[in-house]
């Protein structure tokens, strides 16, 4: 069964989808059958604009694994980068 | 004559809940009929490419189908974009989904080619739909409910949009209801099944349950890992027999 359930979180950036850059301003996060991906469940990320209506997104899907380790690139890149700018 | 007979699909746009004016998919079987009618609802992923594919399956075997789109007014775009706004907005709200259901059911009544007879079918969260409407509407000829869970316990999650659980409503079914279910899933899960079918058979209701070993949720969806092909082959016949059944006039 999906569910509902989605971890919101309010961002401010940029990203870009197929054709062109789009002002972003929430992430939707969630945990539940993927549209594209080979697999049963995945961890989604949907990019919105909620200011310009939320229908047009940047998504990913990806496998646990995958998630958590991207979640742990971020973090790394993070305070390697801040770091660096900081010095 | 040949083999297969032939069939029609095309968007229509049909009036939903509030007399909202929502697209549609109806596919029928070629020819003057008369056809029974079936309503298909989508499931959480919204109006996707395999719920067309189901509609024109049942058309191919002489059911006149029309699968509403739910989340019609959530925007345009691609489908799959459009489901992710609904998602994210925590769904659509069930007394609008079941007018959607009964909109549908009047527009296939409302065709030359109908018998009269129409039934319902829904697959994941669309299984839930159509058990809610099941008990809710009270000309529905028959009901399939493929895998529908959270009946029990939703509107802990959302008062405002699912304000009663499905199953506290079982009594006010009046149709015959078929049960397709893998016993790996987990929502439903084979508990939340067998105590399905315990209500069922409490309240008196005409009912069959189908329970399918090595399959979990979603396992008629071809294109998707979660596919098996034995079982859903199984219970696609089941499902055509139980409309010839129940949808014959």
């Amino acid at each position: 069964m999906c569910t509902y359930i989605t971890e919101k979180t309010k961002i401010v950036g940029s990203a870009k989808g197929p054709n062109e850059w789009m002002r972003i301003d929430t992430a939707n996060v969630y945990f539940d059958h993927p549209f594209h991906a080979p697999l049963d469940h995945t961890l989604n990320i949907d990019f919105v604009s909620d200011a310009e209506g939320g229908t047009q997104r940047v998504a990913v899907e990806l496998s646990a694994e995958s998630a958590r380790a991207l979640i742990r690139k971020i973090e790394a890149a993070l305070a390697s980068g801040e770091e660096a700018y900081a010095a | 004559m040949s083999s297969y007979s032939g069939l029609s699909g095309e968007c229509v746009m049909m009036k939903g809940d509030k007399g909202d004016m929502i697209e549609a998919y109806y596919a029928k079987p070629s020819g003057k009929g008369p056809f029974p009618g079936v309503v298909l609802i989508h499931h959480a992923p919204g109006w996707d490419e395999w719920v067309l594919e189901a509609t024109r399956k049942l058309a191919q075997h002489g059911f006149a189908t029309i699968a509403p789109h739910l989340y019609h007014r959530e925007g345009t775009g691609a489908p799959e974009d459009i489901a992710a706004k609904a998602r994210a907005d925590g769904g659509v709200p069930d007394p609008q989904v079941v007018e959607d259901i009964a909109g549908a059911m009047a527009y296939l009544r409302a065709q030359p080619e109908a018998n009269g007879k129409v039934g319902l079918i829904g697959f994941c969260s669309g299984g839930r739909h159509v058990y809610l409407a099941a008990a809710r509407l009270s000309n529905v000829d028959a009901v399939v409910d493929c895998w529908g869970g959270n009946k029990f316990f939703d509107n802990k999650n959302d008062p405002t949009k699912r304000p009663v659980p499905p199953i506290e409503l079982t009594d006010k079914i009046t149709a015959p209801v078929l049960g397709i279910y893998g016993n790996d899933d987990k929502n439903p899960s084979p508990e939340h099944v067998n105590k399905t079918e315990e209500i069922l058979k409490k309240a008196g209701k005409t009912y069959e349950f189908h329970r399918y070993d090595g399959a979990g949720h979603g396992f008629f969806n071809v294109p998707k890992s979660a596919y098996r092909p034995e079982q859903a082959e199984d219970a696609w016949k089941k499902i055509f027999a139980f409309y010839k059944k129940y949808l014959a006039k």
